[in-house]
């Protein structure tokens, strides 16, 4: 954790720096007859954020705050495992919703997570990965006409199939 | 005595078959969209006000009344039960409602909810029929820098909610505030922190996704992390007895946040753009800052459930009030419902309560009917809502890591915002091991787009002298209580320091 800390705190400095970099691209000062320039509210924010990284900074080199006394690691064993595997498989989820749809997505992630990392029964992994995905369908598409990704051209029969149900 | 007539005469209005039945449906309706990541008390009246060209307008604006009541009520379903709010205005209740999840009370945390839910809209209806026109000029007094002052003092309540880091918080605070000025200049009109020219950050970054980012993802993350999977919400159960004896634990452990929601809530959500966000997050805030015991709060406080739910819907029967007397929508919700009393023929304003005494006086009555109605709704909900916590861990995961996603989208149908809401979650999900509160940071994006441009039209009145925050005879009490609360902890600190470290180093 204590590795963790300064690095984090590194990190935001880095970030803060770049946003105020990134908000002198429109004024920073008072503009007179129009008030602070567009800039000054993020600039000077980040500014106050910069400032907060050199006490977390301070109170590493004093170790007065928890992380900083921890000599426990950021991320264990178990951990890890578990950032790549959940982590991996949201990021798997989102990455296929422009390939096969929203709805397809969320069906394969059901099968990932419930067969894989739940070991729950083929029997309720199907029908928790079939029912969910077209109960989500008919909730947004047509109860709250909320249009959710289609993904590529090939997925559109299933869903002219499911709109004919709708309309 | 008049007053008590005209409003029994809209209790009858609303009391007509076709109007209780519209309340029911309406107030159902808006307690499942409300529960609903991602669609919220707007997304329900925008897409339902159609629908009510097939009714009068006295009884459309009942339905629509009541859609946002229950919508009011079902924000803090998911805040609870998932740890994902169900709108910008159930925030606050994830702080207190999860944490009362995860130790198996969620019955608890949404009785809670439910019944300050119903006390703060009872507050907010009395006030309301009693000083209707009096307030809406109170309203009008609060101009750019009395609303800056009152986010000001939001925002030092915030440094409260940090715990004891002061500069992480005031980090997390900084961080949100900047989140909440991507996208465009509102008054230059120009782009903004387009980082490494993205087009997807033009239209800002919204509330919702660094919300369901930090608790739906980065939070879950961190639950499966640190109970190594053994989550101890499957020992939720149900009954009547418990309802009630969830009842009284909560409003006893909770009055004291009930009564500052309730009033609170219902004084912020009356000012001109606020509405019921800031209402609620204020509400949390000093109801954690006056409470014997803050620490409690953000572990499972029924205190910390019940401020911001009774603040949420007294501040929406507050919202009402500046667009029926003036035809000033205080909230995104109630602006739809103008555009609907536009449509239908009436003239928002001062003469409504005049020439239009039946419709205004059935829709006051009607808050009155819907909040009734809410609370047994809700209440009769709740073992529903119960059972899907009892599902096991591994089934209730994935959903909720879906609804995250379908909620990040469904917020502003951008697929940029659903990969950013992944960032933002694997971010909170280090930042949080590493202790830094990330509660300060998701409530200052949601009062940064209020506290900037009321910053810049203050000072630009002034012509740069930031002394009007304190000149003014409303401004200046408020801005010195929110000074006074911002150095109290810098104060501690120093004293802390002076005196000699808590903490030995360890290791």
């Amino acid at each position: 954790m204590r590795l963790g800390e300064i690095i984090t705190a590194g990190i935001m400095a880095l970030l803060s720096i770049y946003l105020m970099w990134k908000s002198t691209e429109l004024e920073v000062g008072y503009i007179a007859g129009e008030g602070p320039g567009g800039g000054a509210w993020p600039f000077w924010l980040s500014g106050i954020m910069l400032v907060c990284t050199g006490f977390i900074a301070f109170n590493w080199v004093r170790r007065s705050s928890p992380p900083s006394q921890s000599e426990e690691p950021l991320l264990d064993r178990y951990g890890k495992k578990m950032f790549v595997l959940v982590g991996g498989g949201l990021l798997g989820f989102i990455a296929l919703i422009n390939i096969i749809s929203m709805y397809g997505a969320m069906a394969v992630f059901l099968l990932y997570y419930l067969r894989f990392l739940g070991r729950h029964s083929w029997s309720l992994t199907l029908i928790l990965t079939t029912s969910l995905p077209i109960g989500f369908f008919f909730f947004f598409e047509a109860l709250m006409r909320v249009t959710m990704p289609k993904g590529m051209p090939f997925t559109e029969p299933f869903f002219n199939f499911l709109n004919t149900i709708i309309y | 005595m008049e007053i008590l007539g005209l409003l029994t005469d809209g209790i009858l209005v609303s009391l007509q078959p076709i109007n209780m039945m519209l309340i029911l449906i309406g107030v159902t309706l808006g307690l499942f969209i409300g529960a609903m990541p991602g669609l919220g008390s707007v997304n329900g009246v925008a897409i339902l006000l159609p629908i009510t060209f097939l009714v009068p307008p006295g009884s459309a604006i009942i339905f629509l009344a009541a859609i946002y009541y229950g919508a009011m009520y079902g924000g803090a379903i998911s805040s609870i039960t998932l740890g994902i709010p169900g709108a910008s205005t159930a925030v606050a209740t994830t702080f207190d409602g999860r944490p009362l999840a995860l130790k198996g009370r969620a019955s608890l945390a949404l009785v809670t909810a439910a019944v300050a839910s119903f006390i703060g809209g009872s507050v907010a209806n009395v006030l309301f029929t009693v000083f209707a026109p009096l307030l809406a000029k109170v309203a009008l007094i609060f101009g750019p820098p009395e609303i800056f002052a009152l986010m000001l003092l939001a925002f030092a309540t915030f440094v409260g909610l940090g715990g004891d880091d002061l500069p992480k918080t005031i980090l997390s605070i900084c961080l949100g505030l900047v989140f909440a000025a991507v996208g465009f200049d509102e008054i230059s009109g120009a782009p903004r922190l387009v980082f490494f020219e993205i087009s997807g950050f033009l239209h800002g970054i919204n509330f919702l996704v660094l919300a369901i980012g930090v608790y739906g993802i980065g939070e879950m993350l961190w639950t499966i992390e640190s109970t190594r999977g053994e989550i101890t919400t499957t020992e939720a159960k149900m009954s009547f007895k418990g309802v009630i004896s969830d009842a009284k634990e909560g409003m006893r452990r909770g009055w004291k946040g009930t009564a500052i929601g309730s009033f609170l809530g219902f004084f912020v959500g009356i000012l001109p753009a606020a509405g019921a966000t800031p209402g609620s997050l204020m509400s949390y805030g000093v109801a954690k800052m006056t409470a014997k015991n803050p620490k409690e709060f953000g572990q499972g406080h029924p205190g910390g459930v019940a401020a911001p739910e009774a603040a949420n819907n007294s501040a929406s029967t507050g919202a009402m009030l500046p667009m029926l007397t003036l035809g000033i929508p205080g909230s995104p919700t109630t602006a739809i419902l103008l555009g609907g009393m536009v449509i239908w023929g009436l003239t928002p304003g001062p003469r409504l309560f005049t020439d239009q005494p039946e419709f205004v006086w059935g829709l006051i009555g009607s808050f009155y009917i819907s909040n009734v109605f809410a609370l047994l709704v809700n209440l009769s909900f709740i073992p529903l809502f119960i059972w899907m916590l009892r599902m096991p861990f591994t089934v209730l995961a994935p959903l909720i890591f879906i609804l995250s996603v379908v909620g990040g989208y469904a917020a502003t149908r951008d697929m940029h915002d659903v990969r950013l809401m992944l960032v933002f979650g694997l971010g909170a999900y280090f930042l949080r091991k590493l202790d830094y509160p990330l509660a300060p940071a998701v409530l200052a994006i949601v009062l940064g787009p209020i506290a900037e441009p009321t910053l810049r039209q203050s000072l630009l009145l002034s012509s740069g002298d930031a002394t009007i925050f304190l000149t003014r005879p409303i401004a200046g009490p408020i801005t010195i209580v929110a000074l006074i609360l911002i150095l109290l902890p810098a104060f501690k600190m120093i004293k802390d320091r002076m005196t000699g470290p808590k903490s030995t180093p360890a290791g």
